[in-house]
């Protein structure tokens, strides 16, 4: 094989990583296109999970291999950061599709990725007006708004003792109670349309926000506190000169639970009456219908917009946290 | 118990002159109550301090010189007695914003610059943007700190985000700094360096200081004044003058004027604890 004529490991450069990477990729790509092939489809013989054993093993050593090399920093490091999660995500998938494929696991328990994809391609359009209409029209709006008010709440509580006395065992109620409970009466409120799922996840979204900016506020230290004391500074400057900045890393922990909130909330109350548009709505008829393939299309649509929606909270959080000892760099004059 | 007037009085210190009570504590008590029981953290507190003293605290952990500190900075409120500063109450002294604070910890504000943290009291007390920039500049070359200005405190050591703290108690130019073991987290060496600077600050800014301290040669090397406290209750057992020469280097520290005050120092302290052995 062509990876054990490879130079010794701490050698290796930007070749030897993208080398042993692409040998991965050929074996990968070679079980996956084989499984597809007829008499191996539905009823692959023995000698064929022999090789996916083999092939699986020679992608294990292979990010094996590139996970432990000594690479300098420069572009062989970047290559291999990106190769190692990108190689081993692949493996997973391929795997997936050759046991799906060369066992015929039927469609309705377990499509392939292949089928997927395809109906992931074919479906764009119903994929769009789904997303837009739970993604864009009720996690969005839904999560802004629980998330605002939780937050502006959890201000105005600061300042009114009893409030903050007796608001937080409310939210620790309000926040166990069951999703599948407050969905239908949202639908009887605010009707099928989104209005009821933006409901619902405002009523998801607003507590954790209420609970993590209260605790947020009372984060700073007690000489910070003393020091604005000192200053005689009224409390709008406490409050925006040092108490929502400590703050800051609390709500963003906040945005971000809140955002996944949000996804499960939106899709899960779908289910209780939506108009024929949105992703919950989708998996809801499409398993009905056991159109597996679609179901898992949405699945991918939500994991990938879950993700990127995660994701960019995070970003912000970094900007404006640079500051915090989890995020700031080493000590360096 | 000792009155500081009695002492100050009959000092002579080159100035001449009876200057203006600063501070004035007069049968000063505080007890907390606590679950187990009332904490007697200050009994029965009589000092007075003048204009552009250095009055240092001394005395061990639990005396109470912290929480008197506090008390005169209205942080903290005595259960009995009267405080006047600048002949008001210290409430309306802070209101005032008579005195800068600098606390164990620099407590500077991570968000912010170095910069922007000797400004934070400039905003809040109104100064306009370009008397901000101005005054912090010039409080950080105070503090040795020029160039520094766009640093985050978390790219400094212990002992140069102290000197911004300083910087930042003496840029709205108070007239009293109130000093809680500014440097008790800092190793000798560095301690060493910022008692000579702080000492050549106190010369340039003639403020009132009072500083609190456990260590005997800081607070001989610094004070006009020593006050020596006991612990429980928290009283002033000793007030002693210090007479050493204005200009001090720190080789001041091995001469015989210098070890006889801190002995008189140490033996107070040592009187103070007796009952407690």
């Amino acid at each position: 094989m062509t990876a054990a004529a490879l130079p010794a490991p701490k050698a290796a450069g930007v070749a030897g990583v993208a080398g042993t990477a692409l040998a991965a990729l050929a074996a990968l790509a070679g079980v996956a296109l084989l499984a597809h092939r007829p008499g191996i489809a539905g009823s692959a013989p023995l000698w064929f999970w022999a090789l996916v054993v083999a092939a699986w093993a020679f992608t294990w050593w292979a990010n094996q291999r590139m996970s432990l090399l000594a690479l300098p920093a420069g572009a062989a490091e970047r290559t291999r950061d990106v190769a190692v999660p990108l190689l081993f995500g692949l493996t997973c998938f391929v795997l997936w599709e050759v046991v799906c494929v060369g066992a015929g696991v039927p469609l309705v328990l377990m499509p392939p990725p292949s089928a997927i994809l395809e109906r992931l391609v074919t479906s764009v359009p119903t994929l769009a007006a789904d997303f837009n209409q739970t993604f864009v029209r009720a996690v969005i709006p839904g999560w802004a708004l629980g998330s605002a008010a939780g937050f502006a709440v959890a201000v105005v509580a600061d300042r009114v003792p009893f409030l903050r006395r007796g608001l937080l065992p409310l939210g620790n109620f309000v926040s166990a109670l069951p999703i599948i409970g407050i969905a239908p009466i949202m639908v009887m409120w605010f009707g099928f349309d989104w209005h009821s799922k933006v409901g619902v996840v405002v009523v998801m979204t607003f507590f954790p926000m209420l609970v993590n900016t209260v605790a947020g506020l009372g984060a700073s230290g007690h000489l910070e506190r003393d020091l604005m004391r000192s200053y005689a500074a009224g409390s709008w400057d406490m409050l925006v000169k040092l108490r929502l900045p400590a703050a800051l890393p609390f709500i963003f922990n906040g945005l971000k639970i809140n955002s996944t909130l949000a996804l499960i909330g939106a899709i899960v109350a779908e289910f209780f009456g939506t108009p024929i548009v949105g992703m919950g709505f989708r998996i809801s008829t499409e398993v009905g219908r056991l159109a597996l393939d679609m179901v898992w299309a949405e699945i991918v649509v939500a994991a990938i917009a879950g993700t990127l929606f995660y994701g960019a909270i995070a970003l912000v959080e970094r900007a404006a946290t640079f500051w915090h000892p989890s995020y700031r760099p080493a000590r360096g004059r | 118990m000792l009155d500081g007037v009695a002492t100050t009085d009959q000092r002579t210190d080159g100035q001449g002159g009876a200057r203006a009570r600063v501070i004035d504590i007069n049968g000063l008590s505080l007890t907390f109550e606590t679950r187990d029981g009332p904490v007697f953290a200050l009994s029965d507190v009589n000092l007075v301090v003048e204009q552009g003293e250095f009055v240092s605290f001394i005395g061990p952990s639990g005396c109470g010189k912290t929480t008197l500190l506090r008390v005169v900075a209205d942080l903290e409120t005595g259960t009995a007695g009267r405080v006047l500063v600048n002949g008001v109450p210290p409430d309306q002294a802070r209101r005032e914003r008579q005195y800068g604070y600098v606390f164990q910890a620099p407590a500077l504000y991570p968000w912010r610059t170095v910069e922007r943290n000797v400004m934070l009291p400039l905003e809040i007390m109104g100064f306009s943007g370009e008397e901000r920039r101005e005054r912090a500049r010039r409080n950080l070359a105070l503090v040795n700190l020029a160039g520094f200005e766009r640093k985050y405190p978390w790219q400094l050591s212990g002992g140069m985000q102290q000197r911004v703290s300083i910087a930042r108690a003496l840029s709205f130019d108070p007239h009293l700094l109130f000093m809680d073991e500014p440097f008790g987290a800092l190793d000798e060496i560095v301690r060493d360096k910022l008692n000579e600077q702080l000492l050549q600050l106190w010369r340039h800014t003639r403020k009132t200081v009072l500083f609190v301290t456990h260590s005997i040669p800081e607070a001989v090397f610094l004070s006009t004044r020593i006050v020596v406290m006991s612990p429980r209750p928290g009283r002033i057992i000793d007030v002693i003058d210090c007479n050493l020469p204005a200009e001090r280097t720190l080789e001041l520290r091995e001469t015989p004027e210098f070890l006889a005050l801190a002995q008189r120092v140490r033996d107070g302290l040592r009187a103070g604890h007796s009952y407690d052995d």
